[in-house]
């Protein structure tokens, strides 16, 4: 599909070529609504060059995961991705009742490799863009190391903080599987209901307007939270759920053997949030709990190695 | 080789050079070394060059990194080199080698003295060039304590690391650009304003209107003068709402760091907060927020916060108030659920979790620590070692002292360990003494922290020291140069602060057998329960290989059973190592008192003194013994007697006696005095009257003196050799009652 994805480094498409005025003071007299938020953001990165994708259909706990980051961060080739991914963290579940955490958000994805120059512009573009006045509120790069140890990845980069929350992650990456980064891809992981939340002026996630005909996001998705919050703590079969992590690394390890690193992937986000879930229900000890994210690390390596193998990539 | 410098001044001239390193945003705990960093680099980088600057000032902004260097000469001075060579005479090889080595001819050496010397003449080199070449090596080989690759060049490893991406260089000398490059950055006149205030480009004319023109772009390039607005602004604002600034300089450097305009502001949060522990709403503020707190008049935190924003806002504030606000109300719900969750939670059930914390591989868990800790807190409180202490408050206190780590508080903020436990204690209606001592185990944390002095207190924190100790010195872990990984050397300093600091009178030995014996024992209960299956079960569960190994694994539970008997062994070779750890620990620790290292050493010699008071009190008086002239007058007394003793080879332990001769007066009055003083020594230690004891000592020092002056010990009898040399033994014997001399320096 992706034809000019496959240049190398240095010629073919340039991400700036097509830059749009940033606006300073955007005229935004109604609050964007939720939905409207995440259209404004992907015209903006679409303008800018980015290839829209879509979530990825397996659960995961953060859009790091999507193999539109993970896998595509390795190797010389460019690329530039913006997409939506909900994320599932079965611990964080309240059953609805706290304003601010949920089992399941979403998060606004935005991967550049290689890292442009003006990255921090371009972001705070977006910031305008959605109806932050950068004149009015405190944007504020705060020291925040980033690492995954499930993926055997780390970056640098900063917290983004607006008047003193976190609203976005700011990553350049400096190794993912395990392999260096070539070249380093910057990745920006803005947190789309505490954005909404902020710029609708809301204090529960569940009052935010969905959209700009008066549904909210309570009214989509807090029967979700309570109906997964109970499943994710109390209900959930743990022996399935062993089960499944056993076969998800087993048949990872059967993908590798068959040299086919993007399904061995999915298996490893699979065990991944199995692994979560077994968190939730409190049946993984704190011993146990190394040893399991080192398992998934090692899946997670393994699929990176093969797809930097099966693409003629040296470590 | 010599140099010469200072033959020919190319230039008189001085002038100034600054430097701007502009990036994306450096963290704020890295720019003060990076500071000092590049003040050593580039003062370093000059003098390999032979220049030096008449002052350097560095800056830091969370943006840039700059440096001024003043009175710089714009170049260097000639220098001229010689090196000398063979002799004239020396045959025609030795010159031959000399003109390949330094690639000159015959007729181009200087003749001295019928010495060949190569003298090569260096020219002065413009202070630009050398600026050119050393700016980008300081660049690259500047240590910070992370640093990162970015962009397309990072399509190679070796493409060029810095704290965060590198935009732009400033290097000016004088007016003229230095035309440094590095990595596709070429150094300019130009640099940025403020992020949003002044977001285009300012040239700089030179180091001297480099602050002022940045200043006028709204950007404070002076970290101390950002950190004095902040401090001072702070301060008025808590002054204006009637509050008093709660100081804190760590948070004044931090927030001075994040900012290149900071704009204090007050805020206020929802008072129904106030009812978690203020020491709770302090750190969340601090640390998640990087917010200064206030206390109202009477002393008590005020539900007010001020944050330190990095623009003036054209609202003045007000919507950055309001959303911090937001934020900490958001921190102090969280921190108000967990408290109150915990508040549901008894401590002992708490306390039940803790056997789910690997304490250490071979030491169990953290409830088997808690149980070793209670057992000895109980028998320190129960043998009087420590006076006025409950037995039963002591092993109560212990056996609750950890149960806060699995609380959700602590779980979120580790630093509250021990103050939320005691605050949880109290709250479930334990004992003042008790809840006191949850919350105070930890200390004394560093030297010069408060030692605790409540009875309980002392024996709850006492027993968790030296329990982690010797458990660690039982299995063989004790500390190698400068590997420590447990904090064995702070444990250490902390529990000598609680013995020395309230006397308590405890054998080291004893408390070994106490130790030692517990973890024996308890090992022994793991290895009976351990259903070794279960692990392999889980291993199963896991998917795993059977031979997957991993650093936190099953594979090490798997084999502690045949740690079993290993685990006698290392306590044979590692609890030996405790006594002279601790000794040596405790001369770091009595340094500052101004005790002398080798007293301690010379009463420890003495072997069989495993009570530290004691040791002191010893000590103390043998220090005051040797700075009298009786004392230094006996300690070469001892020392001629030792070195005469030790030259004709005397065997110590002979029975010294009576002479069959007549002795000479000043023998048999050393004689007498020994009978007297001898005696009274030995009493005075029984009753621990060391003073007395060197006042006996003291006693010997004119009989000795006398002895020595009137009586030989050499001599030609045998019958009187041998009866004088067992004399000095016994004068030795007599002054290793209080201290093995021999190790006295001086």
């Amino acid at each position: 599909m992706l034809a000019w994805g496959r240049h190398p480094v240095g010629t073919g498409f340039r991400l700036l070529d097509r830059l749009w005025p940033i606006r300073q003071s955007p005229a935004v007299t109604q609050p964007l609504s939720f939905q409207r938020m995440i259209l404004t953001l992907h015209d903006y990165w679409s303008d800018r060059g980015c290839l829209i994708l879509q979530p990825y259909d397996i659960e995961m706990g953060a859009g790091t995961f999507h193999t539109a980051t993970t896998l595509r961060a390795l190797g010389p080739e460019r690329w530039n991705a913006a997409f939506v991914q909900p994320c599932r963290r079965p611990t964080d579940g309240r059953y609805g009742e706290n304003p601010n955490r949920l089992q399941h958000y979403y998060q606004y994805q935005v991967i550049l490799k290689p890292s442009p120059p003006d990255l921090q512009d371009l972001y705070l573009g977006s910031l305008a863009a959605i109806g932050i006045d950068t004149g009015l509120h405190d944007i504020r790069f705060v020291e925040d190391d980033w690492e995954s140890p499930t993926l055997g990845a780390w970056g640098l980069g900063w917290e983004v903080w607006c008047d003193g929350m976190e609203v976005t992650q700011f990553t350049y990456f400096q190794q993912m599987g395990g392999f260096d980064m070539k070249p380093v891809a910057g990745e920006l992981t803005y947190g789309l209901e505490r954005l909404a939340m902020y710029i609708q002026n809301k204090d529960s996630v569940y009052d935010l307007a969905f959209n700009d005909q008066g549904v909210t996001y309570g009214e989509v998705f807090l029967e979700n939270e309570r109906q997964m919050s109970k499943w994710n703590f109390e209900i959930a079969d743990t022996e399935t759920l062993f089960d499944q992590f056993r076969k998800a690394a087993a048949e990872c390890e059967n993908c590798l053997a068959a040299d086919l690193p993007i399904p061995a992937y999915e298996q490893a986000i699979k065990a991944s949030h199995t692994f979560n879930l077994l968190q939730a229900r409190g049946v993984i000890s704190v011993a146990e709990r190394q040893a399991y994210i080192g398992r998934v690390r090692d899946l997670a390596k393994g699929a990176c190695g093969a797809y930097m193998a099966k693409n003629g990539w040296a470590a | 080789m010599r140099s010469v410098y200072g033959e020919e001044r190319v230039g008189g001239v001085m002038t100034d050079f600054l430097l701007e390193l502009r990036s994306e945003e450096i963290p704020a705990r890295m720019q003060d070394k990076a500071r000092d960093d590049l003040a050593r680099l580039f003062t370093a980088e000059l003098s390999r060059a032979g220049l030096s600057a008449s002052a350097v000032v560095t800056f830091a902004t969370p943006r840039r990194l700059a440096l001024i260097a003043r009175g710089l000469p714009l170049a260097t001075d000639a220098v001229s080199e010689e090196v000398k060579g063979p002799r004239a005479s020396a045959p025609p090889q030795a010159l031959e080698g000399f003109l390949r080595k330094t690639g000159l001819t015959r007729d181009q050496l200087v003749e001295r003295d019928g010495v060949f010397f190569a003298v090569t003449s260096k020219p002065g080199r413009a202070t630009a060039d050398v600026l050119v070449e050393a700016i980008p090596a300081i660049i690259r080989a500047f240590p910070w304590p992370k640093s990162m690759r970015w962009g397309a060049a990072s399509a190679s490893t070796e493409s060029l690391r810095w704290v965060r991406p590198l935009h732009g260089i400033v290097a000016l000398l004088g007016e003229e650009i230095v035309p440094v490059e590095i990595a596709g950055v070429t150094a300019g006149a130009a640099t940025l304003g403020h992020r949003f205030h002044h977001p285009g480009q300012i040239t700089i004319g030179s180091a001297t209107d480099y602050e002022e023109k940045l200043r006028a772009c709204h950007v404070i390039v002076d970290q101390d003068v950002r950190a004095a607005t902040i401090r001072d602004t702070a301060d008025r604002l808590a002054g204006e709402a009637g509050l008093e600034l709660i100081a804190d300089e760590g948070l004044v450097r931090e927030n001075a760091g994040l900012t290149e305009w900071p704009v204090p502001l007050l805020g206020r949060f929802d008072e129904a907060f106030l009812d978690v522990p203020p020491e709770v709403i302090q750190l969340t503020a601090r640390v998640n927020q990087k917010y200064f707190v206030c206390r109202d008049t009477s002393g008590k935190l005020a539900n007010a916060f001020i944050c330190t924003a990095n623009i003036e806002a054209s609202d003045g504030g007000a919507r950055i108030v309001e959303g911090n606000r937001k934020v900490l109300a958001a921190r102090l719900s969280d921190a108000r659920f967990f408290y109150d969750t915990d508040l549901k939670v008894p401590l002992e059930d708490q306390v039940a979790k803790l056997d789910r914390i690997v304490f250490h591989e071979k030491l169990g868990t953290v409830a088997d620590k808690v149980d070793r800790v209670a057992r000895l807190a109980r028998w320190l409180a129960a043998e009087g070692i420590v006076p006025g202490a409950d037995p039963d408050h002591a092993e109560r206190a212990a056996r609750l002292a950890k149960a806060d780590l699995v609380t959700g508080m602590v779980g979120e903020f580790p630093e509250l360990q021990g103050l939320m436990g005691g605050y949880y204690a109290a709250a479930q209606g334990e004992d003042p003494a008790v809840a006191e001592a949850v919350r105070d185990h930890y200390k004394p944390v560093g030297q010069g922290d408060e030692v605790p002095s409540a009875p309980v207190t002392v024996a709850v924190s006492l027993a968790d020291k030296l329990d982690t100790l010797l458990a660690f010195f039982s299995i063989n872990e004790a500390p190698t140069g400068s590997k420590d990984p447990f904090a064995l050397r702070r444990a250490a300093l902390a529990s000598l602060a609680l013995i020395t600091t309230h006397g308590l009178r405890l054998s080291l030995e004893a408390i070994m057998q106490q130790v030692g014996g517990a973890v024996i024992e308890q090992h022994g209960r793991r290895v009976a329960s351990r259903a070794v299956t279960q692990d392999l079960a889980a291993a199963e569960r896991l998917g795993a290989p059977a031979d997957f190994v991993h650093e936190e694994g099953y594979e090490r539970k798997v084999s502690f059973e045949g740690e079993g008997a290993a685990l006698v062994s290392l306590m044979e070779e590692g609890l030996p190592k405790f006594s002279p750890f601790i000794l040596d620990r405790l001369k770091v620790q009595q340094r500052e008192a101004g005790i002398r290292h080798d007293l301690i050493d010379a009463v420890f010699a003495l072997g069989g003194e495993d009570d530290l008071v004691r040791l002191l009190a010893r000590v103390r008086a043998l220090q005051a013994f040797v700075g009298t002239p009786d004392g230094t007058n006996l300690l070469a007394g001892y020392k001629r007697a030792a070195n005469i003793l030790k030259k004709e080879g005397y065997q110590s332990g002979n029975t010294p006696v009576a002479p069959s001769y007549s002795p000479e007066p000043d023998e048999a009055a050393l004689h007498s005095a020994l009978d007297t003083a001898e005696p009274a020594a030995v009493a005075a230690i029984e009753r621990e009257d060391f003073e007395r004891a060197m006042a006996a000592l003291a006693s010997l020092r004119a009989p000795i003196d006398s002895f020595f002056d009137t009586v030989t010990v050499n001599d030609p009898d045998p019958a009187k050799r041998e009866s004088r040399l067992a004399l000095l033994e016994r004068v030795r014997a007599a002054v290793h009652q209080v201290a093995d001399f021999s190790r006295i320096e001086g």
